[in-house]
């Protein structure tokens, strides 16, 4: 979806703030949210896939205007809600996958804006690149986060130059890695 | 009457209040166990932190081959000098050079090696690192005090799938005689994510 979540290269952010000596929660009740959803992710109430979601799918005031273990706390119960904390059996295909791209393959990201989750960024959408390497296969977020079939992809690490995704005023030599799965992209014909 | 701090803390906050009412709700469903949340806890504020990576930077500084190693098959690595249950489907070293300075984001939520360098700072999951640094990278490293000079390549990673990446930065000079646990101590959490480079104390230097 297009969501706030879905940051990269958007302005009006503001500043960088870097705490020193930062604590690993700074309140109590973050540590208990961090634990419960770690928990709840392996007892299988929902998937990371899920969980991530969950936290796109906040209000886009809410999103940006909560801290980061309040963003956590309102998706874990916006799941719990949903599932009534009951789990549900994942039934995983086997992992396999057809490999479409090598090493070296020039690519581009599809130009694609689903309602639902997706892990292919929009500022990389519509934009050529080359394949470095592959992983995986890994399932494809865009159905695991619905909790529908799951399906194995390769995954490709796509460099793409800065100036091709920013235009040329972009930094020079600066180059970005996205890690994309086998559907985002089509093989770069031109 | 005094004491009442002690027995009557302040009512809880509205988030300390639906951070309890859901755990009693998951503990009443049998999905975990105060205990069990508790563990969660003391791992990461007193086992799993930075100086896991900084280790293995340290002795890949020392130790060639195992270098070779980490960058070849990090998990495999880390596991060969007891780092062990990363969590992670696929974890990636990349090297600093005198040509290519890498930095990692998460532009699209907070993916972080968590189980190898603990978790990240507050800032990596900030909405002004994620939305600049793939578009100003230079910009903002500038900003949390690390210039790269131009003629470097800057190398972003957004960690968008379930990769996830540690940065292998640069041995200093004047370090050449320097035992690994020394080197392990200027081996920072920002080295390796990509936004600081080991510093030699200046008295030292």
């Amino acid at each position: 979806m297009n969501g706030v979540h879905d940051m990269g290269g958007t302005h009006g952010h503001g500043p960088l703030h870097v705490e020193q000596d930062e604590p690993a929660f700074h309140a109590a009740w973050e540590g208990r949210v961090y634990g419960m959803v770690r928990h709840a992710l392996r007892s299988g109430l929902f998937n990371l896939d899920e969980f991530r979601h969950a936290q796109e799918r906040l209000p886009p005031a809410q999103y940006l205007s909560s801290g980061y273990y309040e963003r956590w706390l309102a998706a874990l119960e916006l799941l719990v809600r949903e599932t009534g904390g009951d789990i549900r059996l994942e039934v995983l295909p086997e992992r396999q996958a057809t490999v479409r791209f090598v090493p070296g393959d020039r690519v581009v990201a599809r130009n694609m804006n689903p309602v639902g989750h997706t892990r292919l960024p929009r500022y990389a959408r519509g934009k050529h690149g080359v394949v470095e390497s592959r992983h995986g296969p890994f399932k494809l977020p865009d159905t695991h986060a619905h909790h529908l079939s799951r399906d194995w992809e390769p995954v490709y690490t796509v460099v793409f130059a800065a100036q091709e995704i920013w235009g040329e005023d972009a930094e020079a030599h600066e180059n970005v890695s996205i890690d994309l799965w086998q559907s985002y992209l089509e093989a770069d014909t031109i | 009457m005094s004491g009442d701090d002690v027995h009557h803390p302040h009512p809880p906050t509205d988030l300390e209040a639906r951070t309890l009412a859901l755990e009693s709700l998951l503990i009443e469903k049998g999905l975990l166990t105060s205990e069990a949340v508790d563990r969660v806890i003391a791992t990461f504020e007193q086992d799993i932190g930075p100086l896991r990576g900084a280790r293995a930077v340290a002795h890949a500084w020392v130790d060639p081959e195992f270098k070779q190693w980490l960058l070849a098959a990090p998990k495999e690595a880390l596991t060969g000098i007891g780092i062990g249950d990363h969590q992670v489907e696929e974890l990636v070293v990349v090297e600093n050079t005198p040509a290519v300075h890498n930095v990692i984001v998460c532009t699209l939520c907070s993916c972080y090696p968590w189980a190898v360098l603990g978790l990240p700072p507050t800032w990596y999951k900030s909405a002004p690192y994620r939305s600049r640094v793939v578009v100003e990278p230079r910009v903002v490293l500038h900003e949390m005090g690390l210039d790269v000079p131009d003629d470097v390549e800057v190398r972003v990673w957004d960690s968008s799938a379930d990769i996830r990446y540690m940065v292998l930065p640069e041995r200093p000079a004047g370090t050449e005689d320097w035992s690994e646990e020394r080197l392990a101590e200027i081996v920072t959490r920002d080295c390796m994510i990509g936004v600081a480079q080991p510093r030699v104390p200046a008295s030292i230097s």
